[in-house]
């Protein structure tokens, strides 16, 4: 069992075996890292100067987190890895992020519906988190979690908007239904470590976030006058290494320059 | 006794306002020609910070860490935000957002010279904070004080959070600058790149600045652009000087008697060829921007639609 209240003597014994609470870090890091580079990519390029503003905002309350969550995970490891050497110094097989969030921006539609999925989670896992019995974590999900609010009422608003708008744009929210709802499913099935953490008290039981996050959903999509998406093969691997095609280019791009320039101050 | 109304005409009393100080508000009268001054003025500051998000943005998702990324993040997300104060300011002088977008995109409404050079290497982004935005402070800090109202207030808010990028700018050099060889070696390349374009980006020299005369005599202007640019000139070798680094100009030698510093000629055909479109990025940057808005047309249609029909559920239901 895991110290109650003082996460620090967790980390300070690392040689007693790092245990499951390292790898999530590690893996709620990679995950909000990944998705802000997909956000931050369409930076000066949205459909509206006010989208282009809140999805750089999105993005980089969601850094902000990544870092908080690989300072913590360095601290665990206790080996005197940075921030930096996690982020950048890992290859596509060590990440741990859900397949959902390195999917391609592909058009707004793509890119709301994968915010709107993640978000859901997301604000729904960080309210959970906020009675972890790991004070560092709880700290990390009390800031984060009025950030991921705002993420999901923007999210939610615009699956609204475009479902409810247009034939067009509900024709463009249907197809990113199409494309991107076989990767919600992993966001909530427990991996080998997550399931050790819930055994320890230290993750909540994923089936118990389940309710509220179909009961919004429902909402969200009568709202948006779009029939619920029906049961799809939900696609796996993220969490555990194994990846889309997609990640490897996202992480030439992001770590290019520590790998051509490493050990350097920047 | 007659009145002051009496005896000057609309041109002549707005002039009086403007030599007292007084600053010109959006229902005031104001000549047509400073109506249009303005808004060129404005929709062209404000064009410059919307296709300024393109060359930074170009290397937000290779920021070498993760801190270097999130101010950088920061930074574009800023300028997004001048960006709407700025089109809000113009839109008091009777344009549209919708207009001023139109003329940026047919190519009639300019922007700065500047960002339609490329970004290169990592030490680019410390270029374009210390030296592109320390030129742009240059030139907005006294806009503070600039006879039409919105404008100077939407200028204030602007430089408080420039001047914190261009710190941020200042910074990233001296980083380099104290770093391994190959990174001091990269913020000297980019500063041999960056010197003469943010030079230009004070505009063409006063002889052939035909606008500039009236618009000191309106006090949109308050310095010349030569004045600037020995402002700026004198301002940054120095701190380029405490970097180590070398700028690019054989030219430059402090001047006793002046008390300034002496420097080369701008390349003005380069000047001209950039502001008539024909710069290395030019083709780039607006195809970019227009692409933008065509491909988010749909979303912006989305967008009224649905609060056309919120809007009639809603009074269906009151």
């Amino acid at each position: 069992m895991l110290p109650q209240n003082d996460s620090r003597v967790a980390a300070a014994t690392p040689a007693t075996a790092p245990g499951p609470l390292f790898p999530f870090v590690l893996q709620l890091a990679d995950t909000s890292l990944i998705l802000a580079h997909r956000l931050s990519e369409w930076c000066g390029h949205g459909p509206v100067l006010e989208q282009d503003l809140a999805m750089a905002n999105i993005a980089l309350d969601l850094l902000g987190e990544a870092r908080s969550y690989y300072q913590y995970a360095a601290e665990l490891e206790g080996q005197g890895r940075t921030e930096d050497d996690l982020a950048y110094l890992r290859s596509a097989v060590e990440y741990r992020n859900p397949l959902l969030v390195e999917q391609p921006n592909n058009d707004f539609a793509h890119t709301i519906l994968r915010q709107f999925l993640f978000d859901n989670f997301h604000y729904h896992l960080l309210k959970a988190l906020l009675n972890c019995p790991d004070t560092q974590l709880a700290a990390i999900a009390e800031k984060s979690v009025k950030e991921a609010s705002y993420h999901l009422k923007w999210s939610s608003e615009w699956v609204i908007r475009l479902g409810d708008g247009t034939p067009e744009s509900r024709q463009r929210l249907e197809k990113a239904i199409a494309t991107l709802w076989r990767f919600g499913e992993e966001l909530t099935t427990a991996t080998p470590t997550e399931k050790a953490l819930q055994e320890l008290g230290v993750l909540p039981d994923y089936a118990t976030l389940l309710p509220a996050m179909q009961a919004h959903t429902a909402y969200v999509f009568a709202e948006a006058t779009l029939p619920l998406p029906g049961p799809v093969f939900g696609q796996q691997g993220g969490k555990t290494g194994r990846h889309t095609e997609h990640l490897g280019y996202l992480l030439s791009e992001l770590q290019y320059m520590q790998r051509t320039y490493p050990g350097l101050t920047w | 006794m007659e009145t002051l109304e009496q005896v000057l005409t609309p041109e002549e009393q707005f002039q009086a306002r403007i030599d007292a100080d007084v600053r010109i508000e959006p229902k005031d009268w104001m000549p047509e020609a400073y109506r249009k001054t303005l808004i060129r003025q404005i929709s062209q500051h404000a064009h410059s910070e919307l296709v300024g998000m393109l060359p930074e943005g170009n290397w937000i998702t290779r920021a070498p860490s993760l801190k270097r990324k999130s101010i950088l993040l920061a930074k574009v997300q800023d300028e997004a935000g001048h960006g709407l104060y700025l089109y809000s300011a113009a839109e008091t002088l009777g344009t549209t957002r919708d207009q001023m977008l139109a003329d940026l995109h047919s190519g009639k409404a300019k922007y700065s010279s500047i960002f339609n050079y490329p970004t290169l290497s990592w030490a680019d982004m410390g270029c374009v904070g210390w030296l592109v935005d320390g030129a742009a402070i240059l030139n907005q800090v006294p806009l503070c004080r600039t006879s039409y109202g919105p404008y100077a207030r939407a200028m204030v808010r602007v430089c408080k959070e420039e001047s914190f990028h261009q710190r941020q700018g200042f910074e990233i050099m001296q980083t380099l600058c104290e770093g391994a060889p190959e990174q001091k070696a990269m913020a000297q390349e980019a500063l041999n790149r960056w010197w003469w374009p943010t030079l230009m980006m004070f505009g063409p020299k006063d002889a052939d600045s035909p606008n500039t005369e009236q618009s000191m005599k309106w006090r949109i202007k308050r310095f010349t652009n030569d004045e600037l640019r020995q402002k700026f000139v004198d301002m940054m070798v120095p701190q380029a000087e405490f970097l180590g680094l070398t700028v690019p100009d054989e030219k430059v030698k402090w001047n006793e008697e002046r008390q300034a510093y002496d420097f080369g000629e701008v390349n003005w055909d380069e000047f001209w060829a950039v502001v008539k479109g024909n710069g290395l990025c030019n083709q780039e940057r607006l195809q970019a921007r227009a692409s933008a808005h065509e491909e988010g047309a749909w979303v912006r249609e989305a967008a009224n639609a649905h609060a056309a029909k919120r809007a009639a559920r809603e009074a269906v239901a009151a």
